[in-house]
């Protein structure tokens, strides 16, 4: 990976794209929104050279948090192969020359859009959400001023006004993803857009879990062993679903799926949404055969 | 019961008196009355005498300029509305020539009405409201209805029976009789003997003399106490 | 005097205000929104506030509320300094124990939610969890009203101006507040609609022993709703005392004026 262009460029650019201040900045708010789980701790938010809505946020979070010896892992969708995953890769290899893996348990640092990876994650691993619109009370209430204010009182009545009306409208709470989450008992917080399946993994993870919204200029965060709980009523209790399936590579009935469709007369298959976490197991089972 | 000491009453018009005081007209000065428990009183006098007046007074809607009221222990001259408001709902009835309530409200409820605001439960309020509107003859298909509608003598007997509806220790009526017929006359006239003898101190205005010799125990001209008529 | 009549002012001696304002004033730069208000609300009452345009009225009304600071004077509801008092407790007294019923339903409902949604949302503001319960009393208080439970679902906007506003009241008293600020609540209706929403006001205020402050510049609706009456004009009370005696025997020039300008139907 250190080849003589790559170190050239390296050089060429601050370590991980972003100059020393605009760091420096940065960690200050995630220290503060660590301290404040939940909390949306606004920053300067930075013109990236790729476009708002690609995970700006979470790559100016995860600059902010890089060093050297860092081992990155970025996934879009639970995977690592997409357009998304591979730029953002790309760009850290290029800026700030760090490894990069595919392994969950190889990475020190992930950044995600829309996943919490299959496999547990450890107190020496950093999860950094991009997020598009980090304040779970906007669609109900549009004035910024106003939603401050709510969480600053804990006002969170109207949230749970968003979820009966969902429930008396469609018989139960339709969020699929991005249910809304209360951190520690005291912030309503958007877990970002990950499935609900992904929700109960927010609760009590050893990782540091940072959230970035570039567009919106806001960090939040939960430290490890945060405790977090999903939204609900006593009579329409959360339920973390998903497909009722198993993987139709590897064979697994735990992980999220992704429905493919395969062919224009309605085939389609389920697969996992976690790319590694497949593709390690279909290893694992192969062996095992022999 | 019912006392009354030195009252009395001056109207200031502001907006009609020369300067700035406006008019200053007294229509009742010196006024002492008593009615025991147990006892009616007519109140009489021509026409402008004061009696509705006095009235008034004694039910807190005027104020007094001086003098003492006292009903049941409490100074309707000095009270606070408070104290104004809870004489009204529990010690003192009053009768009036005019019906003011909200449009469209049924007369059953209309009549239960002071019994709710003491608290008595909704049925109970409406199953005595229902025997004294069928006491004082009014058809039972009025009952839905609104009194606003009604002909005079009809919003007379559901302003009696709202008067008559709790057993008030101090009562004021005026003109009860006015314009009932015959038959509904008796009844009003026996409903007031009935309180009378539950030891009510009943202070009224009655044109109709023979309804006045037959339930008053004694007359009181206001004359009087009028100022400019009494000389 | 027997004892019975006695005891009733005994009881009345001993029961403390609900909410008790003293020499309350706001000003807008040199000029007097409201001036040195004085006046005791007790449990179960109904003060009507009326005056003209620009009277103060309203200014009172919102300090009262909370929805403005006033310059000088005190507030206190149910002996707590409501000027002393941190935002936070203030606000959660705004929802539970003290409501506020607008002129107009467009600025006390949420128009885009259902009207279980707008009864429910106080409830879910102060910690009810369970949906089942939630709806029930939303089905509960909708038939108070006087709304067809069918149209639980159905959005305000929906409905007409009448059933906005029985809707406004629901959503504010469903968490039982002590005390209700009403701004004109009857004001835009039709007459005939008008007729029932006070009615329904007056039963409501009876059964739940609520204490109202009322602003209004209709004298027939104060006289049909209000036990006591104040006043107002240019920023002064000229007149205050028990409802029927100030419209009937008004003693300021003020008021006579006011009450000899109504129109008789």
């Amino acid at each position: 990976m250190t080849s003589q262009t790559s170190l050239r460029e390296t050089e060429s650019y601050n370590f991980a794209y972003l100059d020393e201040q605009t760091k420096r900045m940065l960690r200050r708010a995630i220290l503060k929104a660590l301290a404040v789980p939940g909390y949306q701790v606004p920053f300067a938010s930075r013109e990236m050279p790729m476009p708002y809505g690609w995970g700006t946020g979470g790559v100016q979070v995860s600059a902010a948090c890089l060093t050297p010896e860092d081992r990155l892992k970025v996934i879009d969708q639970g995977a690592d192969d997409t357009t998304n995953a591979v730029s953002i890769r790309k760009f850290f290899q290029r800026t700030a020359g760090v490894e990069v893996t595919e392994a969950t348990t190889g990475a020190t640092l992930i950044q995600t859009r829309h996943r919490i990876p299959e496999t547990p994650l450890t107190e020496d691993q950093i999860l950094v959400y991009q997020v598009p619109i980090p304040e779970p009370l906007r669609f109900l209430e549009p004035r910024e001023t106003e939603t401050r204010r709510m969480h600053a009182l804990e006002e969170y009545g109207l949230m749970h006004v968003k979820l009966y009306e969902d429930i008396a409208r469609h018989g139960e709470i339709t969020n699929s993803y991005a249910w809304p989450v209360m951190a520690e008992g005291r912030y309503v917080m958007t877990p970002s857009p990950i499935p609900k399946f992904d929700n109960p993994k927010l609760s009590d993870n050893p990782a540091v879990q940072l959230f970035g919204a570039g567009r919106e200029a806001r960090i939040h965060a939960l430290p490890p062993y945060t405790k977090v709980v999903s939204l609900d009523f006593e009579d329409h209790p959360f339920v973390a679903s998903k497909a009722d399936h198993a993987c139709d590579i590897c064979g697994s009935h735990e992980s999220y799926l992704d429905e493919v469709i395969t062919d224009d007369q309605g085939g389609r298959m389920f697969v996992c949404s976690d790319t590694d976490f497949c593709g390690t197991r279909s290893a694992a089972l192969a062996a095992e055969r022999g | 019961m019912i006392t009354l000491k030195d009252v009395s009453k001056t109207f200031t018009l502001h907006n009609q008196g020369d300067g700035q005081s406006g008019a200053v007209i007294p229509v009742m000065a010196g006024v002492s009355l008593s009615v025991a428990p147990g006892e009616c009183v007519a109140l009489t006098g021509r026409s402008g005498a004061g009696k509705s007046t006095l009235m008034r007074m004694i039910h807190g809607n005027y104020l007094a300029a001086s003098g003492e009221i006292l009903v049941g222990g409490l100074d309707v001259a000095k009270a606070s509305p408070r104290e104004i408001l809870a004489l009204r709902r529990e010690v003192l009835g009053y009768v009036s020539q005019f019906l003011r309530v909200v449009p469209r409200v049924a007369t059953l409820d209309v009549v239960a009405e002071p019994l709710l605001t003491l608290g008595i439960p909704a049925t109970e309020a409406r199953a005595r409201a229902a025997t004294l509107l069928a006491r004082l003859n009014l058809p039972e298909r009025l009952w839905s209805l609104s009194p606003t509608t009604f002909s005079g003598g009809e919003q007379q007997r559901v302003n009696i029976a709202r008067g008559f509806i709790h057993p008030y220790p101090a009562m004021l009526l005026d003109e009860p009789t006015a314009s009932l017929d015959a038959a509904n006359r008796e009844v009003v006239l026996s409903l007031i003997l009935e309180a009378r003898a539950r030891g009510a101190a009943i202070l009224g205005i009655f044109h109709d003399e023979d309804a006045r010799a037959r339930v008053c125990d004694r007359l009181l001209d206001v004359t009087g106490f009028t100022p400019g008529l009494a000389a | 005097m027997d004892g019975a009549e006695m005891s009733i002012y005994a009881r009345m001696k001993g029961a403390e205000p609900l909410l008790s304002v003293r020499n309350l004033s706001k000003f807008y730069g040199s000029r007097i929104g409201c001036a040195d208000v004085s006046f005791d609300l007790y449990p179960g009452e109904v003060l009507g506030i009326v005056g003209e345009s620009g009277s103060g009225k309203s200014t009172l009304l919102s300090c009262l509320a909370g929805h403005q600071t006033p310059d000088e004077g005190r507030i206190a509801f149910d002996g707590r300094d409501m000027i002393a008092m941190a935002e936070p407790e203030r606000r959660r007294l705004a929802r539970s124990e003290q409501a506020f019923v607008h002129q107009s339903p467009r600025d006390g409902l949420r128009m885009g939610v259902s009207a279980g949604g707008n009864i429910g949302e106080r409830l879910m503001a102060v910690g009810a969890r369970n949906y089942g319960a939630i709806r029930e009393t939303a089905l509960d208080w909708l038939g108070r009203v006087e709304i067809d439970g069918a149209r639980i679902d159905d959005r305000p906007s929906a409905f007409s101006g009448g059933m906005q506003q029985r809707l406004q009241i629901a959503r504010n008293l469903v968490t039982a507040p002590r005390l209700v600020f009403m701004d004109e609540p009857t004001g835009g209706l039709d007459v005939s609609v008008q007729a029932r929403l006070l009615d329904l006001l007056r039963g409501l205020v009876r059964d739940l022993g609520l204490s109202v402050v009322l602003v209004t510049h209709d004298l027939a609706v104060v006289r049909l709703l209000a036990h006591r009456l104040m006043v107002m004009k240019s920023g002064h009370v000229v007149e205050q005392g028990l409802t029927d005696q100030v419209l009937d025997d008004p003693q300021h020039g003020y008021t006579q004026l006011l009450v000899s300008s109504v129109l008789q139907v």
